[in-house]
């Protein structure tokens, strides 16, 4: 008799519901006419909604199952309530636009649910092997909704690009994953960890270590687009179905990051004294390069993808600091930063009520005129993105800012501080098209019910956040 | 250690020579007496019809598709039922569950019609 080691399903409660939805929803869905895919929308949310509820009784509790290859602990839960949470938004947003667009399928909200699964994987993973079947779950499903918007040329060349460049990356992240294998002996990263701490790799072993490591890290920050790995971000961000970008850019980010903490903090912790400078350099570029382009951008939408490049350089001065208040500040901006991301993509998405591109900065002119609610939001996300008090994007910039301070980074530190001081001209020059300029051209704003809620959501969250920080930094 | 990788040599020379023996004896003994007929290209007896370089029906890539899902299954089910004694009630149930995901990507594709052919 072979001995089955016991599992503890609680640890895996969340990944089990959300897999079997995902399954049992693509199989209801065959059965729901196209007139009614709302209800496939809305089923994908209850599914959401029953895994984040499930995520409430194991709070406070470490455990690990599947031979320590999977586990469960704040740091995850608390990742995986944002997935849902980006997710939940996205679907929101979506239920417009997928019509207007004609590609209301029911399979987008599955696949949703999938990469949300493998954002799970990511975020729980206790061992490479699932860090990677995580990522991969995540690329793959997100390759598709990115080409969703088929036939639509610029949609198929956004998958196309990233479906490329992702298998690139693919690709570093398993030779680095067999690298440090080679060297270590563990694929598990509390074995990895322990192997280091002996300190027995020297010479040959050594240099395996190194490369493997810098290998996997690059395969990660193609996902989270740290420069010099950022090149497919604006095409894919521009090409993708307005949701999907978004999506890609908050909850897609988020999970790499938790990937890569894991990895850095757990694996590599007593190498910090070699992967901190150098991704401190990386990051440094990052914010620089990412802010530098968004500024001459004409168009949002590719504006907002190289502020998603600058913002990951932000968010990874949390990792950065390799310590507990380094990371509850990079779930901090991560939370800070889906919710604010997904409030200007919503808005885009209300703008393109035509089924075409609307994201051109002039055709924001006027818009308080036309629609001031929308406005609003879309000056609230602008501001909290610029990092403004008293929104969510002032009080996580603040606290990535004195994690990385108090690790002694007060170089870059310095760096981020003059770079969102450039970067608050063209978050503000959106609010001042939005409040003082004159439409050029009639664009339709969509007036769904749902489409407002959502948008809504995530602005008072943005506000709420921004003005009671400190009740949910205890939280976290 | 590097003895090890000569057999992998030894493997490969021998996988070069093995056809070409045949290729070689057919080419010096067989008497060649060309005609029309015989030069043409062999289509199951069939006379030729158009190009070689043709567009394949999308279709064939989703039959491709269905079968590797198939042909996966049948990899995972073999060393399953040779364990199938040792592995107890957890392991038939692993099975089922598997089994049941491929049911639903069938059910799946039969729904939306990538088995007629059209």
């Amino acid at each position: 008799m072979i001995e089955i080691p016991p599992i503890d399903w609680s640890v895996v409660l969340q990944l089990c519901i959300i897999f079997g939805g995902a399954t049992a929803l693509l199989m209801a869905d065959l059965f729901i006419p196209e007139v009614r895919r709302r209800v496939t929308g809305y089923l994908a949310l209850a599914v959401l909604a029953a895994a984040a509820i499930a995520g409430v009784a194991p709070w406070g509790c470490r455990g690990h199952t599947f031979s320590g290859t999977i586990q469960i602990d704040s740091f995850s839960l608390v990742l995986n309530w944002i997935f849902m949470l980006g997710a939940a938004i996205t679907i929101v947003l979506s239920f417009d636009y997928l019509p207007r667009h004609g590609i209301n399928r029911g399979e987008y909200y599955v696949m949703i649910l999938f990469a949300v699964g493998g954002m799970m994987l990511l975020a729980q993973g206790a061992d490479l092997v699932v860090l990677f079947l995580g990522l991969e779950l995540l690329s793959i499903t997100l390759y598709a909704l990115a080409g969703f918007a088929y036939p639509r040329t610029t949609s198929e060349e956004a998958a196309m690009k990233y479906l490329l460049i992702g298998a690139f990356a693919t690709g570093f992240l398993v030779f680095g994953i067999a690298l440090v294998y080679g060297a270590t002996g563990a694929t598990n990263l509390a074995q990895i960890g322990a192997v280091l701490a002996e300190g027995r790799i020297d010479g040959e072993n050594r240099i395996y270590l190194m490369a493997g490591a810098a290998m996997t890290v690059i395969g990660l920050g193609y996902k989270i687009s740290l420069v010099p790995f950022h090149m497919w971000t604006p095409d894919v961000y521009e090409g993708s179905p307005t949701p999907i970008t978004a999506f890609m850019s908050v909850a897609g980010k988020a999970a790499a990051f938790a990937g890569m903490t894991r990895f850095l903090l757990t694996a590599l912790e007593t190498q910090r004294e070699i992967w901190v400078p150098i991704l401190a350099a990386l990051a440094a570029i990052t914010i620089v390069v990412g802010n530098l382009g968004a500024l001459t951008q004409q168009n949002v939408k590719r504006m907002l993808a190289y502020s998603s490049i600058g913002q990951a350089g932000y968010i990874l001065l949390g990792p950065l600091a390799a310590s507990e208040r380094g990371t509850e500040a990079m779930l901090y901006y991560l939370l800070a930063y889906t919710l604010t991301n997904l409030a200007a993509f919503g808005v885009l998405i209300a703008l393109e009520a035509r089924g075409e591109a609307a994201w051109n900065l002039s055709d924001l002119g006027g818009l308080w005129q036309r629609s001031p609610g929308l406005a609003i939001a879309m000056a609230i996300a602008m501001l909290s993105l610029a990092g403004v008090p008293p929104t969510a994007g002032f009080v996580a910039k603040f606290a990535v800012f004195t994690a990385a301070w108090q690790a002694g980074q007060a170089v870059l530190v310095f760096i981020g501080v003059i770079v969102s001081a450039i970067a608050a001209f063209y978050y503000l020059r959106v609010v001042a098209q939005i409040f003082m300029s004159e439409p050029t051209r009639e664009v339709e704003i969509s007036s769904d019910r749902v489409l407002a809620f959502g948008i809504g959501l995530s602005v008072i969250a943005i506000v709420l956040i921004g003005v009671l920080p400190a009740r949910l930094l205890n939280l976290i | 250690m590097l003895a090890n990788y000569a057999f992998i040599g030894i493997f490969f020379i021998a996988a070069l020579i093995f056809p070409l023996i045949p290729l070689i004896a057919a080419w010096r003994l067989r008497p060649a007496r060309p005609t029309a007929t015989k030069l043409d290209t062999y289509e199951c007896g069939l006379e030729v019809i158009g190009e070689t370089r043709v567009q394949f029906r999308v279709q064939y890539y989703l039959y491709a598709l269905a079968f590797v899902i198939f042909d996966v299954e049948m990899v995972f089910l073999y060393p399953w039922a040779v364990a199938y004694n040792q592995l107890g009630l957890y392991g038939l149930l692993a099975m089922t569950v598997f089994i049941v995901i491929l049911v639903f990507g069938l059910a799946y594709e039969w729904k939306k019609g990538a088995l007629e052919w059209v």
